[in-house]
Parts: C-alpha cells; sequence; structure tokens
C-alpha cells in the first residue's frame, strides 16, 4: 500500500536519543551504495562520534541484495548491533523484510516507489524520498544518474539525524582523491535530498547526530590495510597472491602502501606477482623465505586447501614464509562473502603428516599491524611459516582505533650464518649441518644461497633428512628430527604473543575467545556485569597455546569459549591440548556468517549458565 | 701430477655432486655429467647458482651435480614456483633447474607455461623419458600414440610436445636434445647459462628400466639411430676470436654458418647441416616441431633463440641490491613515515 510520510506518526515526543543507534542500508549489490555507506561512515567518524561500518554483502558483482550496518555509539560500543533502529530501504526485493525487522519506534527512509509495495507498519516511522524526480532535476549526466542516486538518502540522513553537509563535502573529495569533479556531482544530490526533506518531511523520530570528540586522535581502516600496513614496516619483499574474496584488498593494501618502501629512483623493494593459483602462489613465498628474503601471501579458505602441500613443506623443512588466512564461511565455496572463524583446526593442521602450524590471532586493527610486522620476525626466528588468521570482518570493514605504535623492537633475520660466521661455527663445533641444533632449542642455522664459502651449500628436501640436510630413510633420523620440530613448537609457545587476559571481573565465570569477537565480547560483560554476573576473558592471540590459558581455565569453575564457528574449533583445540578436568569448558559456537553481536553472547551465556 | 683446474682454480670433480641413486645406465645421470662439464668449462663459482627441482626421477639429480651450490627438491610439478620466488628473492643468482616430463608436461603444466611467460630467467631441462620411473612404469603425457608398455597396455592419447609448448607460451630460448648427444647437450647448456630469460631444454633422456624397448621413440636405441640434428653448435664466448668478419651474419650460402649473438656478447654458432632451420624465426620453429611430431623425426638442436625480453625482475622495477641483502632502512620506513600515514587517517 501506498504511504503518505506526512501522515504517519506525529512529531515525536519520546526523549531524543543522541548517538546511539544503528542503520542498516539495505540496496541492490553494484549499485553505488559503497560510496554512500563509507561516506556515512566517515563522516560520523569526524563528527567524533564512534562508529563502525560493517558490509554484509552477497557474492555477485550487480543485484543481488545487499546490506551495509552503521553503528554509532557514544560509550566507544562497535560490535555490529542484531536489530537496528534505522533501515534504508532501497531495495525493493527485500524491502518489505527491513521493514518487518524494525523494533517499534523505529525508522524507515525509502523511495516512494518501494513505499508502494512494502506492508505498511503503523509503530514506525516512515520517510519516503522521491528518488526519480529528484534525479530529474540533477544535472548529472545520464550515464551516471545510476551510480549517485544513492546520495538522495545520504542527503536525507543527513538532514533527518544532524550530519552536516560541508562535512560530508570534505568526506566527499577525500574519497575521490582530491578531484572536485565527481565530489560535486555527488554532492549535488546530496544537497538536493536534503533540502528537499527540510522542505517536505517532518521529523517523527527522536534520532539525532550530536558532534562529540570520541574520535579524537583515533583512526579508521579495514584490518587488510592495516595488515598490509603491518607487512610494509616488517620489510615484506616478496608478496605473490591469487585474488579471493575477502583477501584481495590485502594485496590491494600492499599495492596502495608499496611507495613507503620505494628507492629514491622509485624502484621497488618488494615484489609482487599476481599467480596462476594459490598453489603457486605459495610455491613463490616458499622459494623466496628459503633464498632469505620476507614473503607472504594472502588468501582465503579455498586458497588456504590449495597451499596445504606447500604448509606442509614449509613445515618441514623450515622456510619462513607469512600465510594471512582472511577466513569466509566454509566448507567449499561456502559464503564465499561472509565472515568465519572456521579455519582454525584446518590452518593449524595444515599438510600432511605430524605437525603444527604456527598460528597468529589478531582481534583488532591494531593487532592486524603488529602481527602484519611481527609475523616476520616470528617467522624467520623459528625458520617456519606462520599464519595470521584474520576474518573478513576485521579484513574488509573499517574498524575505529588508536593509532598503531612503531615496531619495538628491531628487525630479527633470525639464525642465518654469512660466510665468516659460518667459518666461526665450523671451528667451534666441528661441522656445520642445516639442521644441527646446538643450542638445544630446537632452531638450527641456516646459510642462504650466495653465501660464499664452500661448505655453506645444502640440499633442501620435503624428504626424510638427517642433521646435515642429507636424505635419510633411517627411522632413527626420522624420530630424531621429528623430536627437534617438537622442541622447536615448544619454544614458539614462549615466543609468540601471549594471550589478553583480563582477571578483573574476580569471577567464577571464564570467558575465552579469539580473533574479532572481541568487541562484542566486551560489550556482554558490561551489560552481565550490569546484571550482577562477573566474568573474566581470556583471549587466544597464537597458536600453540601458551600454558596460560591452561591455568585459566583451571582457575574459573566455568569456562565458556565463544567462537563464530559451527564446530567450536577453539574448544576442540582446548580439549586436545588440555585434556584433564575440563568437564567445565563449554563451546558457545555460532557460525552464521555475521559478526558476532553482544546480545547472541549475553542471551547465549545467561541461558547456558542459567 | 695436480687435477687440471679450470679458471677459478677448481678441479672437475670439485663440481660434483653425491653419488647417484638412479638405474646404472639413466639418462639422466649424463645430463647431470654435462651439467658438471658445462660448470667446470665455464669456471662458475658454485655459490652462486641455485639447483631447483620438482618430484621424479629426474628431479632427484640436482642432489648429484654442484655439491657446492644451495639445492631445493621442492613438490611435484611445482618447481617453477619456487624457483620463481628464489630468483626475485636474489636476482644475482643463477639457477640450473631440473624436471621431468611428469613433472612438467602433467601435473606442472600450468606452471611451465607460466614461469615462462613471466620470463624467470633460469635454465629449465626436462628430462623426458616419456614414462613414470618411481611409480614403476605408467605413460606420461610426452609418451608416442599408439606406443604399448608392458603394465599398462597401449597409450591412445597423443603426445604432448614441451618445446612447442614452451615457444607457444613465449619462451625466448628452446632447445631439443638427446641425452646420448653429450656435444650438443654441452654447447645447448652453455648458451643456455648465458640467456637472461627462461631457456627451455627438453632433452630426451632414455628410462633404461621402463621405456627402452627400440619401438619407443624416447630409448636410446631409437635415438641413436634416428637423431637428426639441426645444426652443429659451437659456443663462441664473447673474448672468442676468429675471422668473424667474414661470415656474413644470417647467410646460409656463406659459409653454411650461422652466428647468433647473445646478450653478453657471446655467439651461438650454427653449422648448418642439411636444412634451412633459422631458430630466430618463431614461425619456423614451430613448424619444425610440428613436422618432427607428424613425421616421427627426431630433430635436435637449438630451435627457438630471440633477445632477451625483460625479465620478471625487470618488470617489478626492483631495487638493484639483491632483496635478500637490503639494509634496515630499506627494510622498515622510519617512525615519522607512520606518523605521517597515522595523521592523514585521524580526525582533524
Amino acid at each position: 500500500m501506498a504511504i503518505n510520510a506526512q501522515s504517519q506518526l506525529k512529531v515525536d515526543t519520546r526523549e531524543p536519543v543522541i548517538n546511539d543507534f544503528a542503520f542498516s542500508v539495505a540496496t541492490k549489490n553494484g549499485s553505488g551504495s559503497q560510496t554512500s555507506n563509507n561516506v556515512l561512515v566517515q563522516s560520523l567518524f569526524r563528527m567524533g562520534v564512534p562508529v563502525n561500518g560493517k558490509n554484509l554483502f552477497p557474492s555477485n558483482i550487480k543485484g543481488l541484495p545487499t546490506w551495509y550496518t552503521i553503528r554509532a555509539n557514544k560509550d566507544g560500543y562497535t560490535a555490529r548491533k542484531a536489530i537496528t533502529e534505522i533501515v534504508v530501504a532501497y531495495n525493493d526485493g527485500t524491502a518489505t523484510e527491513d521493514v518487518a525487522n524494525l523494533p517499534p519506534g523505529g525508522v524507515c527512509i525509502t523511495t516512494d516507489k518501494i513505499a508502494k509495495v512494502i506492508d505498511h507498519r503503523d509503530d514506525i516511522s516512515y520517510y519516503e524520498i522521491p528518488v526519480a524526480k529528484l534525479m530529474r532535476q540533477t544535472k548529472v549526466p545520464s550515464a551516471f544518474r545510476k551510480l549517485v542516486e544513492n546520495m538522495t538518502y545520504v542527503g536525507a540522513v543527513a538532514q533527518l539525524f544532524d550530519i552536516p553537509l560541508d562535512l560530508i563535502y570534505q568526506v566527499l573529495l577525500d574519497n575521490f582523491k582530491g578531484r572536485e569533479k565527481p565530489a560535486l556531482m555527488n554532492h549535488a544530490v546530496i544537497e538536493l535530498a536534503y533540502n528537499w526533506t527540510a522542505d517536505n518531511l517532518v521529523k517523527t523520530d527522536p534520532y539525532r547526530f550530536e558532534k562529540m570528540d570520541g574520535t579524537q586522535g583515533k583512526i579508521m581502516m579495514t584490518g587488510n590495510e592495516a595488515g598490509a600496513l603491518g607487512a610494509i614496516f616488517g620489510g615484506v619483499n616478496v608478496v605473490a597472491w591469487y585474488p579471493i574474496t575477502p583477501s584481495t584488498s590485502f594485496v590491494d593494501g600492499v599495492i596502495g602502501f608499496r611507495h613507503l618502501r620505494q628507492s629514491e629512483d622509485k624502484e621497488n623493494t618488494i615484489a609482487i606477482i599476481q599467480a596462476e593459483d594459490e598453489l603457486a602462489a605459495a610455491g613463490i613465498v616458499v622459494g623466496a623465505g628459503w633464498a632469505g628474503s620476507r614473503s607472504l601471501t594472502s588468501t582465503s579458505g579455498p586458497g588456504i586447501s590449495l597451499m596445504a602441500e606447500f604448509a606442509g613443506l614449509a613445515y618441514f623443512a623450515e622456510i619462513p614464509a607469512v600465510f594471512w588466512n582472511i577466513t569466509r564461511m566454509g566448507p567449499s565455496t561456502g559464503l564465499p562473502t561472509r565472515t568465519s572463524q572456521g579455519d582454525l583446526l584446518f590452518t593449524h593442521f595444515l599438510g600432511h603428516g605430524d605437525g603444527r602450524q604456527i598460528c597468529l590471532l589478531p582481534g583488532n586493527l591494531k593487532e592486524a599491524f603488529e602481527f602484519g610486522w611481527m609475523s616476520f620476525d616470528i617467522s624467520e626466528a623459528l625458520q617456519s611459516p606462520v599464519f595470521v588468521i584474520s576474518d573478513l570482518d576485521l579484513g574488509m570493514n573499517n574498524w575505529l582505533s588508536d593509532p598503531f605504535d612503531y615496531p619495538d623492537q628491531p628487525i630479527n633475520r633470525g639464525k642465518v650464518l654469512n660466510a665468516a660466521e659460518l667459518q666461526e661455527f665450523i671451528d667451534e663445533h666441528g661441522k656445520w649441518g642445516r639442521y644441527l641444533d646446538v643450542d638445544g632449542d630446537g632452531i638450527a642455522y641456516r646459510t642462504l644461497p650466495g653465501t660464499n664459502h664452500r661448505f655453506a651449500g645444502y640440499f633442501t628436501r620435503g624428504t626424510g633428512h638427517d642433521e646435515m640436510a642429507t636424505y635419510s630413510e633411517r627411522s632413527d633420523d626420522w624420530i630424531e628430527n621429528m623430536q627437534r620440530l617438537r622442541r622447536k613448537m615448544d619454544t614458539a609457545r614462549g615466543m609468540l604473543p601471549q594471550p589478553y587476559i583480563d582477571n578483573s571481573g574476580a569471577a567464577e565465570i571464564g570467558i575465552i575467545s579469539f580473533g574479532t569477537n572481541d568487541e562484542a565480547i566486551r560489550e556482554a560483560r558490561d551489560w552481565l556485569r550490569n546484571d550482577g554476573i562477573k566474568t573474566n576473558y581470556l583471549r587466544v592471540r597464537a597458536l600453540p597455546m601458551s600454558s596460560s590459558v591452561t591455568e585459566f581455565i583451571d582457575s574459573h569453575k566455568s569456562v565458556f569459549v565463544i567462537e563464530n564457528n559451527f564446530d567450536g574449533q577453539l574448544t576442540q583445540l582446548i580439549r586436545l591440548e588440555h585434556p584433564e578436568n575440563i568437564s567445565h569448558v563449554r563451546p558457545l559456537a555460532l557460525g552464521d556468517g555475521l559478526p558476532m553481536t553482544p546480545s547472541w553472547i549475553y542471551d547465549s551465556l545467561k541461558e547456558m549458565e542459567g | 701430477m695436480p687435477p687440471r683446474t679450470n679458471q677459478i682454480g677448481l678441479a672437475r670433480n670439485e663440481y660434483r655432486g653425491r653419488p647417484s641413486t638412479l638405474c646404472p645406465g639413466c639418462g639422466h645421470d649424463s645430463i647431470s655429467n654435462q651439467i658438471i662439464s658445462m660448470a667446470y668449462e665455464l669456471g662458475l663459482e658454485q655459490h652462486k647458482i641455485i639447483k631447483m627441482s620438482g618430484i621424479g626421477c629426474s628431479s632427484k639429480t640436482p642432489a648429484y651435480f654442484l655439491g657446492g651450490s644451495h639445492g631445493f627438491n621442492a613438490l611435484h610439478g611445482r618447481m617453477p614456483s619456487v624457483a620463481t620466488g628464489a630468483l626475485l628473492a636474489n636476482k644475482e643468482l643463477a639457477c640450473i633447474a631440473v624436471s621431468g616430463d611428469g613433472d612438467t608436461g602433467s601435473i606442472g603444466m600450468g606452471q611451465f607455461k607460466h614461469v615462462i611467460r613471466r620470463n624467470v630467467p633460469f635454465v629449465y631441462i626436462i628430462e623426458n623419458n616419456g614414462v613414470y620411473g618411481l611409480t614403476k612404469g605408467q605413460f606420461s603425457a610426452t609418451a608416442d600414440e599408439g606406443q604399448f608398455l608392458k603394465y599398462y597396455g597401449t597409450n591412445h592419447m597423443p603426445a604432448i610436445d614441451l618445446a612447442l609448448e614452451a615457444v607457444i607460451a613465449g619462451a625466448t630460448f628452446v632447445a631439443r636434445s638427446f641425452s646420448g648427444d653429450a656435444k650438443q647437450v654441452q654447447a645447448l647448456l652453455q648458451a643456455a647459462v648465458r640467456h637472461p630469460g627462461t631457456s627451455v631444454l627438453d632433452i630426451i633422456s632414455p628410462c633404461v628400466t621402463f621405456n627402452n624397448a627400440e619401438t619407443s621413440t624416447k630409448s636410446y636405441p631409437y635415438g641413436r639411430d634416428h637423431e637428426i640434428p639441426l645444426h652443429e653448435i659451437q659456443i663462441l664466448a664473447p673474448d672468442y676470436v676468429d675471422e668473424r668478419e667474414e661470415i656474413v651474419i644470417g647467410d646460409y650460402e656463406a659459409g653454411d654458418i650461422l652466428d647468433v649473438e647473445m646478450h653478453d656478447g657471446a655467439y651461438i654458432r650454427l653449422k648448418k647441416l642439411d636444412n634451412d632451420h633459422d631458430p630466430r624465426n618463431r614461425r619456423m620453429a614451430m613448424d619444425v616441431l610440428e613436422r618432427s611430431m607428424r613425421e616421427q623425426i627426431f630433430s635436435t638442436g637449438l630451435i627457438y633463440y630471440e633477445e632477451p625480453r625483460p625479465t620478471l625482475a625487470d618488470t617489478e622495477e626492483l631495487v638493484a641490491t639483491p632483496l635478500t641483502q637490503l639494509d634496515e632502512a630499506q627494510m622498515r620506513p622510519s617512525k615519522a613515515v607512520l606518523d605521517g600515514v597515522m595523521q592523514k587517517l585521524m580526525v582533524s
């Protein structure tokens, strides 16, 4: 039925709600809404309002429904909210459902055309924008009209909820890298809708933005960009990759920041190769790591599957290389544009035969940067591949963060012998062998190709070898090598980032988690505290796990492992590593393809705790 | 009497590796021997060379030559990507890579084509025997159509010609040879190692255990009886002095000799035998290969050669210093640079 905005709820008498509500913007994929949504998020960020934008998009180039949720919160909570108070219903295909999802008192901003087809609710506010009519009034060339149409909702939102127009223009200018022409074209549409809304609509809802100082000194960026920037400061030399959602923007980030590492003559210190597949990408980074450079690939589940054989080789032949897994929802092609923590076990055990891969688990933007550079030091120090397991939510969405700290340690290239050092080693130990563990920490000394010493050369292989790197099928050689690799993993436990632990709750309930659930957990814990339920919290930041995880489990009566996968993979890993007395450890595993919400944690934990 | 040494004072046996574990008489061992001779003759420094291989009988051989070099026996069919990474990391390294017909023609076809496309500068030797040895005698993709093998019967699939695939992929140096023709293998190796681009050597290298019957075109008896070199090859070092001026380059009539100048000033001297093959002509190269396949002619020699195009490191516009040797300042921008990036992202 048709809706007349003028006849809706009377002028609102509720208390104003300022800087504490969420939007859902429903559009069709490929309609240019990415720019509109980005403009809204960036504008709020510049108003000083803590904000987070999450893109819930389809695996499609054009046409399928896509949603973008924006949450503004004056207290700095930026986890996804399960229910948004406001919907911009610009997709006729989903509008009825989008409106149905609104809470009572919610707000629907839609087009006059879509308004005719959606089921009416009388407990929400409607604002109809005559998009076609407005677009006819603009001077936008017809070729661009469809692309800037979505700017009409930006204008309406700005008017209804008080976002200053001049600030929006600055954001547009930055978005178009300072080019005035496209910025002005978009801004003209925004201004038109802004003024039309002022002249024709009566505000009937309590929601409003107000300038505040909640983002002063903070930055906003995606986790993929942060990881890429970290890699730049970590000295990456060779990047090989194959395009795959949601990891592609990681390498785009490296490409974008590569100039920071160029020589004065604009020559590159970073080679970036788009390989023929993920398998070749893995081969390139393994070859580059073997030869002594810092190498990285970024991929997602299907790519990790293809890299399995190289991962096993690099583990066993002890070759440094960094692999980013920007996890998406599997199994198989799964939900390629939805977030997941479902590759934890697969990545940790990647490769056939015995062995564990070292994994770093960033939970926020700062850690994406930090692990971006630190992963190389760890990888070279341990002479082992390192997998950084991020996810689509962190990788592709805009996150608010404090600015990144400059690396607090010098670059660590690990145990590498040059020609003179090799001679000293031989003088001291009588011989040198690639896998000779003279320090007892499981880590041997390596030489690099090009080292001018007659004994520097050795033969690297994935087949059985002894400590001199000679081919061996002897059982005792095999066992000794495996024992040394296990020793190396034990060394790793102490070297890797330790868990984040918050025992301030002095509680009997412990929460264990990893990765991007962090924001939702922080908020849920505050809600629980308000209900009188105290919790402590441990966030695992690396695998193999630190012994402090065991201590945390032992020191709590009830432990919930919160993870965004279906099988409860971290719980399984805990059971494997810590099999005794863990009947009090229970999984809260979700895995619905979406960033976790505080309300799901709050409800689930309360239900299970009784 | 002290052993004879080369220009850097090394004896030939100092270029050897560990003893071969291949079957006695294996064609691959002859090729390893020629690699040893080539390095010795040219006075190569072993620490500046890396040896790469995939998986299979052929891929074991890098352990049997140039014991002073770093080597990497990688994954089945994936040697090209590993070599690519290593040579990007350190572009000053020379690389001799060994693969087989299974390693290249089946599991590794994709990487084979793409490493050529990127023009990674290395010598890519395919030790081609038409059969899988380590798994006991299955046909490979280069086996002749209609060929019979004891355990697997008749091969009904047409053969893939890896030299032709190399030309099509854009290789700038493509040769075919026979491991029984030591002199030609030696000359081709000496040329290939100088060539700054992907040099593909498809060397028919008989498997004495599984595929050496006279009826097989990959056998010793067949090779000995049927090899028809396109030309005799001689490599003239840059400092070689002769009456080259008298030779009209490219003119077969003038003495039936073709001198192809290489990037470093060396010449590949081709003495014409009984055909007009000019390896600088891509169309001719493809014709020779297609005719050889169609008419079962075992043509060997330098099939195709062109002026090297930019290597991958050139395309990537890398700094002169190998990436493995950058100093801390080249690896990590200053704090001011990070602060600058952060400042731009902040609310002003």
